[in-house]
């Protein structure tokens, strides 16, 4: 551990901490070119794109193709790199970097001052490698081959103050590269099945623009080095989404919706401009991901601190993840087109709040000592949140909003996970589930594309006859989606409960601490999530078509309004269909954990934990695993089936049977329990009212703001601050009025006048002389003659 | 400083006079032989003129006046006429040099009623040798000769090209700002009869940089408040703070739009620019004492420029307001004495010209096509002129502070300047302030896409869609526009290029007690004003 | 030889000169009356000249006889015209030389 100080102490420096290097692969080193290209695709699209012959749809697809290759190359460039980058190199490059900085004196300061740091640090890592290793249970070999996750890292300056520099960067470790292949994997199939399904729509092109740019900024916000970085992409994003919901703005609604998606988001924002703010200053004026949350972690920062910036943090990720009580966006955001709910509001930008505790992990896991507590606000949001949205799900009668709130469900699962320190659980989930929602979101798409409209209980039904490969990827994603084994949601759903801890009751299942009321909800959870799914594919799939040849109000997507039955979609919708359903099924199997397999099947088992989780890098936390069980896999399954099942007897049995008695097509009974039991219509009436926050929104705080309080202070600027201006002024003037009036009119320019008057009398006077008389003139002259000869005489 | 070229900032200065005259004297009939001119002009002066300073100016040295000239003016007052930039002002002067050709091309078959090229342009050009004067002006009276110039043909644009209610915005802004220079005047005369150095000799000097190294000793505390005072009522009214504001949104209403352009762009910054010039250096501890309060106008600005931007009706009114809630933040940043905070603030005033400068071009050409402004009879631009509508959605994204355009890092890094204030400030205080500014951008979100929604999306309303008058930008539209579009992108993603110009000369504007480290602060021997007593025990 | 004679004489003819230019109306006597002050003058001069044995009083006693012929020319042409102006020679309603 001699070599982790003298790391440590490096990073005092400045060029390096424990954790990551600036060496690693090419492609690692220079991954700024993954959101670099489409970034130029956007540009290219947004000047040219209307005069391509696809109008601007191919560069958008070749770019994400490319981002693509390039993102599963860095996927297999992290795999070698994180096996086979040997400390030994690490020394070499660091002592490099020593011997280039001012060595000698400097460094001989540094390891005075951290001394502490040194013992400690050389206590703590053995210890979580131990911790690590009793975690895996001992009974499986690979563990002694682990060594230390090192990131790899690439940096600029991007702008400097007070002689400081920030830097721009990348930071490239499992986490990156896992989000980079997922968002370039389903912004791809999101390109290609958006060529059919918003084909002839008046602003392709600029769809695509924003389609590549989303792209950028969401691959920008995967490799963030910095804070600041972070929080760029973060409102790039943002932005995009605002202009893709938006994209049939014609509308007002859908407007709207556009709008409460941003300004809901940037209410988020205040907590992460302030937390990031805090976190800034407290790790000593920088914006460095990795230096925050090495310093987080040795304790450098003070717990109130983090703790303070963590509930900041959350705010943010409860507006952009959809987390209770700032989900509401995320419902209306459906009001854009079908693709790009399945990429931004189900696989990419929403779980970027996820991503972000993640990235962040350090910070959350001290402030929020996830370690020790057993009940936390980040797991608690994200266990109401699951539970809450799973219930709204109910009564939605569009399938997308359904989608939409098994989304805020399912982003409700990963943030529960990474608040009781199931750290690989929740990311694994976050891969599962983007693949699984994106295909159930395609899908949904698929069929809308077909009928006009969104509306199940009004024009759908029986739609299995119609659109058979839609039909079945759908049926494939639900199954992953409830977590039935062995598709990919059960592996990474149960991954989660078991990382709660919970009961000892099934097994002893460790973890870091005994969540057992997010286990619960968990397990609840995942029964809602089987009765609503259930009711959905009945309600889509099953009965009759119910289909009546009408005006397509509300189905924006839709331009082929000439064939009255449906029909399956083309090959450049279902084949993305395909590909996800085949993700849905298999991509459980990445992360099998250890204990399900016995025999030698250990290159299968916890790969995604091996490759994507930062192991012993001093900027993670050493979070323990947890044991799997088989009896809580065996129970929380049970309950989950046990809500299909549920729903399945109500849909497919009742509502069925009484379908056939009427020989019409139905969607619920017609006397149904909540038309009848009170506490249960109230019930009904509140998830129909969507617990009735978007009218404390709406109606009160967004209305009051824009209504009330800024008329108020406009009224105050115009009839208080401007009116006294005004009032001075008047007053000005009417002193003045005053002062011309009663003093310059009358004494200064009486004054004058007077002076004026008794020269003008005198005048007039003395004009009388003038008379034109000669003779009189003569008079004069010869008195004045006279005069001047008694003067001449008598004088002198 | 062998070669100093000391004869350009003279030349930059008074070259617009010379053409104004020139103009003056062309006869009237030639119009087209006006504008050419005019744009000659101002073209020249940003080609070879804010050329010329890119590239003598020397970055590696920012922090020191370059390009200066010293010689004798006034001599019965010791009033000299110096001239030199720094960091800080390059980035206003190229900022200024930018925005008054753009003006002229976008009045090019703009003219406002009544037309008179003539008159019009010549008043831009007298205008830009104010703006250019104001910033290089290093001695406190030619600065205030050149604060005072620009006055007087704003007054006349508003007055004369305006809208309805012009003579009564004209008056309230000439008035206003008037009244401020009055008491900034007195400011100034006070600091030339009371500077006097440590050993007790009188300074009689209006050096701005002599000030400057005098930094306020040995002079009394009230002396030192009253003083700051003056500065700033001068300064504030001509951001405008709250509660100083009311003058502007009525001449931006009033004005033409390219007399909006040039006020918000450039005229709003003369008074930032004063306070980081002259009012923080030369009075470091009365800045102390005064900083909360104007960190709380600065945030009470933000938060109620945005209220009222939500209760307007007008598109241009609106903008205007959100130039109070903009400044805002500037004062903020200004506010925390901090290198952070005024190279954010430095950052934001540049910002707030090229966006806002935008926001006013497009709502001058909306009311060119539309004859109103009137929000609620506007909609649908984006269909009627898809493009103007889509700058318009892109001015608004820069206003609110999207990272990655240029208004973000004016935002963002006032904001986290306030968390940690300078040596002597509050935190406790200085951090609500932050919380509440972060709250601002939510309303600063809140009022732009309010208005992009009303104007921009939907159908156009009945009474104009089959309006022939209205068609997208014309050439000369994107020609003026083009370039601060540019720079929006270009500086929201390379910040450094501001950055890096204004960072040193900031940090050598503010006392090194504001800025230094905790643990240095001792070594520094500093007033109590600046909190060492509380550092050190 | 006795001045006083002749100092009187001129006085008596001056002060009848002087009253007559004053008070009569007749444009002819007022230019009769300025004649008699020239003479009034004359004599003087002529006095003085031969008191003190110099002829230089009779020299200018000549010079303001001519001076009075000229004087007397023009005084009677604008009475003339006058006369023909107004049909009156009343310098009593002659007032144009008030401005």
């Amino acid at each position: 551990m001699s070599l982790s100080s003298l790391l440590l102490f490096a990073a005092e420096t400045g060029p390096a901490l424990p954790g990551y290097t600036f060496g690693g692969p090419w492609i690692l080193r220079n991954a700024w070119l993954l959101p670099f290209i489409p970034a130029m695709s956007f540009l290219v699209i947004l000047f040219f794109g209307k005069r391509l012959p696809y109008k601007g749809a191919e560069i958008g697809i070749a770019s994400v193709a490319a981002v693509l290759a390039l993102a599963i190359i860095s996927n297999f460039a992290w795999f070698d790199h994180r096996d086979h980058y040997e400390a030994a190199e690490a020394e070499d490059a660091i002592g490099a970097l020593l011997n280039e900085a001012e060595s000698g004196a400097a460094l001989q300061v540094l390891v005075v001052d951290g001394t502490a740091e040194e013992i400690r640090l050389a206590t703590e890592e053995p210890a979580a490698g131990e911790l690590f290793a009793a975690a895996e249970g001992g009974d499986d070999g690979h563990s002694s081959e682990i060594h230390p996750s090192t990131a790899v890292r690439a940096e600029a300056t991007w702008f400097q103050s007070g002689g400081k520099e920030f830097k721009v960067g990348t930071l490239i470790d499992g986490q990156a590269v896992m989000m980079l292949f997922v968002v370039s994997f389903i912004s791809l199939l999101v390109h290609v099945y958006s060529t059919d399904y918003v084909a002839g729509d008046r602003r392709y092109t600029h769809y695509y623009a924003f389609l590549s740019l989303f792209t950028a900024s969401m691959l920008l916000l995967v490799i963030s080095a910095s804070t600041i970085q972070f929080i760029t992409a973060w409102e790039l994003v943002g932005v995009c989404s605002f202009a893709l919901i938006g994209h049939w703005w014609e509308e007002k609604p859908n407007s709207d919706a556009a709008l409460k998606a941003f300004l809901t988001n940037r209410v988020g924002d205040i907590g992460l401009l302030v937390g990031m703010i805090i976190l800034f200053f407290a790790a000593g004026q920088t914006f460095d991901i990795v230096k925050i949350n090495t310093m987080a972690l040795n304790g450098e920062i003070g717990h109130n601190t983090l703790l303070v910036a963590s509930l900041c943090l959350m705010g943010a990720v409860m507006s952009k993840s959809g987390q209770f009580v700032l989900h509401t966006w995320l419902p209306d955001a459906m009001a854009g087109p079908t693709p790009v709910s399945a990429l931004i509001h189900a696989a990419t930008m929403v779980v970027a709040g996820v991503y972000m505790i993640a990235r962040l992990y350090g910070v959350f896991y001290e402030g929020l000592s996830i370690k020790d507590s057993s009940v936390n606000p980040l797991a608690l949001v994200g266990m109401i949140t699951l539970v809450f949205a799973g219930l709204l799900a109910f009564v939605q009668d569009d399938i997308k909003k359904v989608l939409a709130y098994s989304t805020v469900s399912q982003l409700g699962y990963m943030v529960m996970a990474l608040g009781v320190g199931a750290w690989t659980a929740a990311l694994f989930h976050l891969f599962t589930h983007a693949f699984f929602k994106a295909g159930l979101f395609l899908g949904a798409g698929s069929v809308a594309h077909s009928v006009h409209s969104f509306d199940m209980k009004k024009d759908m039904g029986g739609m299995r006859k119609f659109m058979p490969t839609t039909y079945k990827t759908f049926v494939i994603c639900t199954l992953a989606l409830v977590g039935i084994f062995p598709f990919a949601g059960f592996w990474s759903k149960d991954e989660i409960l078991v990382g709660t801890g919970g009961w000892g009751l099934f097994g002893g299942t460790g973890g870091n601490g005994s969540y057992t009321l997010m286990l619960i909800g968990g397990i609840l959870g995942a029964s809602l999530t089987g009765a609503y799914m259930t009711r959905v594919i009945y309600l889509t799939f099953f009965g009759e078509f119910r289909h009546v040849a009408h005006d397509d109000h509300g189905a924006h997507d839709s331009h082929d309004a000439h064939d009255h039955l449906p029909h399956e979609s083309g090959p450049r919708i279902t084949i993305p269909l395909i590909l996800l359903s085949g993700f849905a099924l298999l991509a459980g199997l990445v992360n099998l954990p250890p204990g399900f397999i016995t025999g030698n099947l250990e290159s299968w088992q916890e790969r995604f934990l091996h490759f994507y989780e930062p192991v012993s890098a001093a900027y993670f936390p050493s979070v323990a695993h947890g044991t799997p069980s088989y009896s809580l896999a065996v129970f929380s399954s049970a309950i989950g089936i046990a809500g299909v099942a549920m729903a399945y007897f109500y849909y497919f049995v009742l509502v069925d049977r009484k379908a056939k008695q009427l020989g019409e097509s139905l969607t619920e009974l017609p006397n149904g329990p909540t038309t009848k039991v009170g506490f249960l219509r109230a019930g009904h009436t509140l998830l129909v009212e969507k617990y009735y926050l978007d009218h404390l929104y709406t109606d009160f705080i967004a209305a009051g703001t824009k209504g009330p309080i800024a008329r108020a202070v406009y009224w105050v600027n115009q009839n208080v601050l401007d009116a006294t201006i005004d009032a001075v002024g008047r007053t000005s003037v009417k002193t003045g009025t005053a002062v011309y009036t009663h003093f310059d009119q009358k004494v200064v320019d009486g004054a004058v006048n007077v002076t004026g008057l008794v020269s003008s009398e005198t005048g007039g006077e003395l004009r009388k002389l003038q008379t034109g008389k000669i003779q009189q003139y003569a008079a004069y002259l010869f008195a004045g003659a006279t005069v001047l000869a008694g003067v001449l005489i008598f004088v002198i | 400083m062998e070669n100093n070229n000391e004869w350009i900032l003279s030349v930059l200065t008074f070259a617009p006079l010379v053409g104004a005259l020139i103009i003056m004297a062309i006869p009237k009939g030639d119009e087209v032989f006006h504008k050419g001119f005019a744009l000659l002009v101002s073209g020249a002066l940003l080609i070879f003129g804010g050329g010329f300073l890119l590239t003598e100016f020397d970055f590696d040295r920012a922090d020191e006046m370059q390009f200066t000239y010293d010689t004798s003016w006034i001599s019965v007052i010791n009033s000299r006429y110096i001239v030199g930039i720094d960091g800080m002002a390059l980035p206003l002067i190229l900022l200024t040099l930018l925005v008054v050709p753009l003006c002229v091309i976008y009045s090019w078959d703009h003219f406002p009623e009544p037309h008179n090229p003539k008159a019009f342009l010549a008043l831009i050009l007298i205008l830009e040798t104010g703006m250019i004067g104001t910033f290089v002006a290093e001695d406190l009276i030619l600065f205030f000769v050149f604060f005072e110039v620009v006055l007087l043909p704003m007054f006349f644009m508003i007055a004369v090209w305006g809208g309805e209610d012009r003579r009564y915005a004209s008056l309230k802004f000439f008035l206003y700002t008037l009244f401020g220079s009055a008491l900034m005047i007195l400011a100034f005369l006070s600091l030339f009869f009371l500077a006097e150095d440590t050993a007790g000799n009188a300074l009689r000097t209006f050096d701005i940089q002599a000030l400057t190294e005098w930094r306020g000793a040995n002079l009394s505390r009230s002396a030192g408040l009253l003083i700051f005072g003056g500065m700033f009522m001068g300064f504030g009214i001509k951001v405008p703070m709250f509660p100083f504001h009311t003058w502007l949104p009525d001449a931006h209403t009033q004005a033409p739009t390219v007399g909006s352009v040039i006020l918000a762009a450039v005229l709003l910054k003369l008074g930032t620019y004063g306070f980081i010039r002259i009012a923080i250096p030369i009075l470091p501890e009365a800045a102390v004492e005064w900083a909360p309060w104007i960190g709380l106008l600065a945030v009470i600005g933000i938060i109620y420029g945005a209220l009222g931007c939500l209760a307007q009706t007008d598109m241009k009114r609106l903008i205007a307001f959100s130039s109070v809630s903009h400044m805002g933040f500037v004062m903020l940043g200004i506010a925390t004495l901090t290198t952070f905070g005024i190279n954010a603030a430095v950052f934001g005033m540049v910002a707030h010209g090229l966006i806002t400068g935008i926001l006013f071009f497009v709502a001058g050409s909306i009311k060119e096509r539309y004859h109103t402004l009137e929000i609620k009879r506007l909609g649908g631009l984006l269909l009627q002129a898809p493009r103007m509508g889509w700058i318009l959605g892109f001015a608004t994204m820069a206003s609110l502070g999207l990272p990655g355009l240029a208004g973000f890092w004016g935002e963002f890094p006032a904001i986290l300047a306030a968390y940690q204030p300078a040596n002597g400030l509050s935190e406790a205080v200085f951090r609500t302030y932050m919380v509440v500014a972060a709250v601002g951008t939510v309303l600063a979100a809140g009022y732009l896409l309010w208005l992009l929604q009303r104007t921009a999306f939907g159908e156009p309303s009945e009474e104009f869609a089959k309006d022939p008058n209205i068609h997208d930008a014309t050439k000369f539209e994107y020609v003026a526009w083009a370039p601060m579009l540019v720079l929006i992108v270009v500086l929201g993603v390379l910040p450094n290029l501001l950055f890096k110009t204004s960072d040193p000369a900031v940090e050598k504007s503010l006392h090194p007690c504001l800025i230094a480290e905790e643990a240095d602060l001792a070594a520094l021997d500093c007033p109590a004003v600046f909190g060492v007593e509380v550092a050190g025990g | 030889m006795l001045l006083n004679q002749f100092l009187l004489l001129a006085g008596a003819l001056f002060c009848i000169g002087v009253y007559g230019v004053i008070v009569r109306r007749n444009g002819v006597m007022v230019l009769m009356s300025i004649e008699m002050i020239l003479n009034a003058v004359n004599i003087n001069l002529v006095a003085f000249g031969a008191f003190n044995g110099t002829p230089i009083g009779s020299v200018f006693a000549l010079f303001v006889i001519a001076v009075a012929a000229a004087e007397v020319g023009i005084g009677l042409a604008i009475v003339l015209l006058i006369y023909r102006n107004k049909k009156s020679i009343d310098f009593s309603e002659v007032d144009t030389l008030k401005g």
